[in-house]
């Protein structure tokens, strides 16, 4: 610690210097070095590379890398050594000390510094190792990541070296991992190769399983591929083992896309759980309530990438209440106008409300184009959280997760501790006598339907951040929505909760075996005959209300 | 004397004595025999003379009349509501298209012999065992009438048994179909994927591109209507028919009078399941291609609306239906293509607002008016009625 | 009870309990009617009545019990279709009969026999099944309205008409859902000689709540309660029952 602050500080007071007396005449021992490696014969420049390799300092790779690009030259008044960039005709020169631009100059007044393919070996090995050696956490991991994949017996020694100064401990153990491949593959010490089998074996990584897969391999001809038996059974046990780790990781993937899927089936399915399951309405535009919603995340966006570019992390806050309102509002607008003519006649009010459906992609379409509209993810929705054993858990779909799970809870809230949740519930239950108590039972149900669809609206929201807003995207949903309300069974939010869930991890354990396309038919195909043995779902009413 | 006998005359009479059924099969009959005549042996500069593509369009919409017809059947008199009728009709049509399929022989793009070209681009090495016998015509009309009946038989058989009813219903046939669009969008099924079967050539050795071979599609497609029509006119008039009804309206008095009501279902969904295979067998050689489109639940519910539109129950009022919504969608697509999705939308929620007895159904505009006054009146001033509870 | 009640008995129902949810809608019931007997069922409303109706017409299945029909057959393992061809009727509490279809047509659809599709899709109406229709319409005073459509019917005519396709038919045993619901004095009084004169040649449970109707069928009656049967025997015997009178009578 004492030493690299020093050397910090050092570094700190060079620059300084350098910055304020930018000059030949304070050179200092990195300027002395640059200027060595314009040295006339190649050996010459090789000593002059190991020796500013050997400062440790950070401006040493910018240098070394420029040389190694064909970028480090001279200037041919003065012998000075510059960095180039080609700007059209001229070449720009920056200088290696202090990373500042000196000027330009014709491609006649330079001349490249010449390196052999020896030199250029010896430099990536340098490099490699001086990133190894960089100050930067990152650069160093990914170095050592690097490292393990070039799996090069030249990185041997540097690794050991890195290893030995290393104190970030997930970047030792990058570098044990990287040691370790090497010392397997070109080592030809048997009881260290078989320590090396024994700490790759530690790693739940596909890459390192690959690796040991590759010598627990036979030939064409039966023979194994690793020579020496012993290491060929400890490759092969741990290949095995590491196998069988990574598929318990495989597992949770799985698990994870799977639950992934049932929330975004969960937030297409919840509002239909409310009119379908509570008001027993089939509005077989809840697809295009969804897609309003896609749509008004989208217009909202294109309003604040207009006006205020700044509060683009917002606009989903935003977009929110908005499509809740938006298609809460057209929800309302569907059930007074179309809805409560029809009920009691389901059969009818499923194709009126399949009329409406067409109606509105249409007038998406008009407005807005049958193309798919571009909505943005902000930024705490971008990336993912990844793990070295594979595990991609992307933010948008963890975001979602938690989101329909909010939804869900605000939803049975509002249906127990509210007002209107107990005047909804009254009104399903016994609407004469919910109407003689004083509800406007007409009212309720259009604020229910409201609700419903303004749920939709907001499943939009999410469902823009992972599909792609279209005309088309509600239709996409509204097999699958069905689905899930009916196998969970009706009226219930339990019952749609579990539904989603276990139609959505079902569907993706299955898909590995079955592919996409096949893993949907049979679900499908599963919840046809699941209903031929539960009528009314999973989670069913029983008694003689059921009857009516 | 007795009501009972005199509800019971013969069919033919009792279609003679409804006017509008009497009228219709009356136009579809002289026409099979008139459009062809006008169109093969009418000179071209005569005014009568029937364009070609008339021909084949009139061909196309008597296809959709008799798959109306198939379910207002099972929808009109016994009131399963099936969204999943287009898969049906998709069935007879892929048996066709199979059979034309393997006519093509060696005159495909890669002239192989054996197999179809979607089959040789796939790199398949022989026909699978599912494509046998549907070189020999006869086979595959059975097939277009065996594959639909079996699936809804079987459909039926868990469906019905288990006693699933009404929106349920609806929404499984709808996941029926959807499940069987998926499927067939899959190259290795064997059908042709994404594309389906296309390019026919020629059925019976004659080509499918001559103006006699769209006269004799037409002219079948016509009698099919009728054929169908006094099928179904038979079983809705038999005693069969008025336990349908009675399962219609009273599912739980059917069943404790001691009909076994998943029978009668079952034996009507199969008939109609059957009469939509024809409609598609004779649907694709008029338009020359299926794929799995077809099986879009979309489709399927369009066909309701038809069924919906011209009255169902009326076995005449879907095919008054089906022409009509198919004449007017082709005309908007053509002259307004934006405003057919609006115009189909509004047909669903007027018809079923406004008019739910259908075209048929409804004695005249002023009988539709009068029905819908309070519904009107509502609609316009909602809040004087809202606490009315509503008219439940 | 014992085995020779269940063999004399044309309906026996021994350890009958439903229940829905955790409610017990039948609770551990047993009652028998006899061949050729009229029998009353009351009780408050939830007692269990249309509950016991749907286990014995195959709608419901009961969680445990047994219930015997002509002493050998069990109609637990039955469902509706196969109960009703036996020949156990069913009036529905609010009266169910075809609306869109003719007072004829509803008599005919309960015509006796022929219940298969492909019989009935090629069925002709006899001679005697007419007459049978005939008779039935007399009895039921629907003659003049055979051609009337069923749903334009008053509610009282409704009843008749369901009773009617009751007796089209041919049960031994008509089960009777609170038959004088709804109609006039002179409506109930004609309902009561109707049900009285088909108990001659059948045997009828009938679930009522009006008193004075149960008064003049004049036969047993059983108190149901909380899914069992509380007391039994003639009328004037049970309201006297402490119990009732608390239970129900009482209210």
């Amino acid at each position: 610690m004492f030493r690299n602050d020093i050397k910090i500080c050092l570094t700190l007071i060079a620059t300084v210097l350098v910055a304020v007396f930018s000059a030949p005449a304070y050179a200092d021992v990195f300027t002395d070095g640059v200027q060595a490696l314009n040295a006339k014969s190649y050996s010459d420049k090789g000593r002059a590379i190991d020796a500013l390799a050997s400062l440790s300092d950070e401006r040493s790779v910018a240098v070394l890398d420029a040389l190694l690009a064909g970028k480090l030259v001279y200037k041919k008044s003065d012998g000075r050594v510059f960095i180039a960039h080609k700007m059209g005709g001229v070449y720009a020169l920056t200088s290696p000390v202090n990373s500042k631009e000196v000027g330009e100059v014709a491609k006649s007044d330079i001349k490249k510094i010449r390196i052999n393919n020896k030199l250029r070996g010896k430099l990536k090995g340098l490099l490699g190792g001086l990133t190894l050696m960089s100050k930067d956490p990152d650069l160093r991991l990914s170095a050592a990541n690097k490292v393990f994949t070039a799996n090069d017996p030249a990185m041997l020694t540097l690794l050991e070296r890195a290893l030995a100064r290393e104190e970030d401990a997930d970047i030792k153990v990058r570098l044990t991992r990287a040691h370790a491949a090497i010392v397997l593959v070109h080592s030809t010490d048997r009881a260290a190769r078989l320590s090396a089998v024994k700490t790759l074996e530690t790693f739940t990584d596909p890459d390192v399983s690959s690796l040991l897969g590759k010598l627990a391999f036979l030939d064409d001809a039966g023979q194994p591929i690793e020579k020496d038996p012993a290491v060929f059974k400890a490759a092969k046990d741990a290949h095995k083992s590491v196998e069988s780790q990574l598929a318990k990781w495989a597992l949770l993937g799985n698990l994870f896309q799977g639950v992934s899927l049932g929330s975004v089936l969960l937030l297409a399915a919840v509002g239909l759980a409310i009119t379908f399951g509570v008001m027993g309405v089939i509005n077989m535009a809840h697809g295009e309530m969804v897609m309003l919603g896609a749509y008004t995340t989208f217009v909202v966006q294109d309003v604040i990438r207009t006006h205020f570019p700044d509060a683009f992390d917002w606009s989903l806050a935003i977009a929110v209440p908005a499509a809740f309102l938006v298609a809460g509002a057209v929800g309302i607008v569907i059930e007074r106008g179309v809805i409560r003519f029809l009920y009691g006649r389901p059969l009818e009010t499923l194709l009126a409300t399949w009329g409406v459906s067409l109606v509105l992609q249409q007038m998406i379409r008009s407005i807005f184009g049958p193309t798919n509209q571009e909505v943005g993810n902000p930024s705490w929705m971008s990336g993912a959280i990844e793990t070295s054993t594979g595990l991609v858990l992307t933010y948008n779909r963890i975001w979602i997760i938690v989101f329909s799970l909010g939804v869900l809870v605000m939803l049975a809230l509002i249906a127990r501790k509210t007002m209107f949740g107990l005047q909804m519930r009254a009104v399903t239950q016994n609407r004469a006598m919910a109407s003689s108590m004083g509800i406007r039972s007409g009212w309720v149900d259009a604020l229910t339907f409201g609700l419903g669809s303004g749920v939709a609206g907001i499943a939009g929201v999410a469902l823009s951040q992972i599909d792609n807003v279209s005309p088309n995207l509600g239709q996409a949903y509204i097999i699958d929505s069905f689905m899930v309300v009916v196998f969970g069974g009706v009226g219930n939010l339990w019952g749609t909760l579990v539904g989603a869930f276990s139609l959505g991890i079902l569907n993706k354990f299955m898909e590995p075996y079955a592919g996409a396309v096949l893993a949907k038919i049979l679900i499908l195909v599963g919840i046809i005959l699941f209903i031929q043995k539960r009528p009314r779902g999973l989670f069913a009413l029983k008694g003689r209300a059921v009857d009516n | 004397m007795s009501i009972g006998t005199l509800s019971r005359k013969p069919m033919i009479m009792r279609i003679l004595d409804d006017r509008v059924a009497k009228s219709v099969l009356g136009i579809i009959i002289v026409s099979a025999f008139l459009i062809p005549i006008l169109n093969l042996w009418v000179p071209e500069s005569s005014p009568l003379h029937v364009p070609s593509y008339l021909v084949a369009l009139f061909g196309k919409y008597m296809t959709y009349a008799l798959l109306a017809l198939s379910v207002d059947l099972v929808w009109g008199y016994c009131g399963i509501l099936s969204l999943g009728h287009g898969a049906f009709f998709a069935l007879g049509g892929y048996a066709i298209g199979m059979h034309m399929m393997r006519q093509i022989g060696d005159r495909g793009v890669y002239g192989n012999p054996e197999l179809p070209d979607f089959m040789v681009f796939l790199n398949w090495q022989e026909l699978p065992w599912y494509w046998y016998g549907f070189d020999n015509f006869g086979f595959a009309v059975l097939m277009a009438i065996v594959v639909p009946g079996l699936l809804a038989f079987i459909f039926g058989w868990f469906a019905f048994r288990s006693r699933v009813t009404g929106v349920y219903l609806s929404i499984i046939t709808q996941a029926m179909t959807y499940a069987l669009l998926l499927a067939f969008f899959r190259n290795d099924m064997g059908f042709g994927g994404n594309n389906g079967l296309t390019d026919f050539k020629d059925i019976l050795g004659f080509s499918l591109q001559t103006d006699g071979m769209r006269a004799s599609l037409f002219f079948l497609s016509s009698v099919a209507v009728v054929g169908g029509y006094l099928i179904c006119r038979m079983i809705v008039d038999s005693r069969l028919g008025r336990v349908l009804v009675a399962i219609r309206d009273s599912e739980s008095r059917a069943r404790f009078l001691g009909y076994r009501v998943e029978y009668f279902k079952l034996f009507v969904f199969t008939v109609s399941a059957i009469l939509a295979g024809v409609a598609g067998a004779l649907y694709v050689p008029q338009v020359g291609i299926i794929n799995p489109s077809e099986f879009a639940p979309a489709n399927s519910i369009e066909i309701v609306i038809w069924v919906a539109l011209g009255g169902r129950g009326t076995l005449i009022g879907p095919i008054i239906g089906a022409i009509a919504v198919n004449y007017g969608k082709t005309y908007f697509t053509g002259a307004f293509p934006e405003a057919w999705l609006f115009m189909l939308g509004g047909l669903f929620i007027t018809a079923t607002l406004f008019l739910p007895k259908g075209i048929v159904g409804t004695k005249s505009i002023i009988d539709a008016f009068e029905r819908n006054r309070l519904k009107l009146a509502k609609f316009l001033r909602p809040y004087d009625y809202v606490e009315g509870g509503d008219g439940r | 009870m014992n085995a020779s009640q269940a063999v004399n008995s044309i309906l026996y129902l021994d350890g009958v309990s439903v229940s829905f949810d955790g409610f017990k809608a039948l609770n551990n019931l047993s009652l028998y009617v006899n061949e050729g007997e009229l029998r009353a069922i009351i009780g408050p409303n939830g007692a269990g009545k249309t509950t016991m109706m749907d286990v014995i017409t195959g709608k419901t299945r009961p969680d445990s019990g047994q219930v015997i029909f002509n002493g050998d057959v069990d109609l637990t393992q039955l469902d509706e279709a196969a109960i009703a061809n036996l020949g156990i009727g069913r009036k529905f509490q609010k009266p169910t009969v075809f609306e869109n279809q003719t007072v004829f047509d509803n008599l005919e659809l309960a015509l006796a026999g022929n219940r298969r599709p492909h019989e009935s899709l090629f069925f002709k109406l006899q001679s005697e099944q007419m007459d049978r229709i005939n008779e039935t319409l007399i009895s039921t005073s629907l003659s003049e309205h055979q051609g009337r459509i069923a749903g334009d019917l008053s509610h009282g005519q409704k009843q008749w008409l369901e009773i009617g396709m009751l007796l089209m038919q041919e049960p031994d045993l008509l089960l009777v859902d609170e038959p004088a619901a709804g109609m006039t004095d002179e409506e109930t009084e004609n309902t009561a000689r109707l049900l009285k004169d088909i108990a001659k040649t059948r045997s009828v449970v009938v679930v009522e709540h009006d008193m004075e109707f149960i008064k003049a069928l004049d036969c047993r009656v059983n108190v149901l309660h909380e899914g069992s049967v509380l007391a039994e025997g003639s009328l004037e015997k049970v309201q006297a029952n402490e119990q009732v009178i608390e239970v129900y009578l009482g209210r």
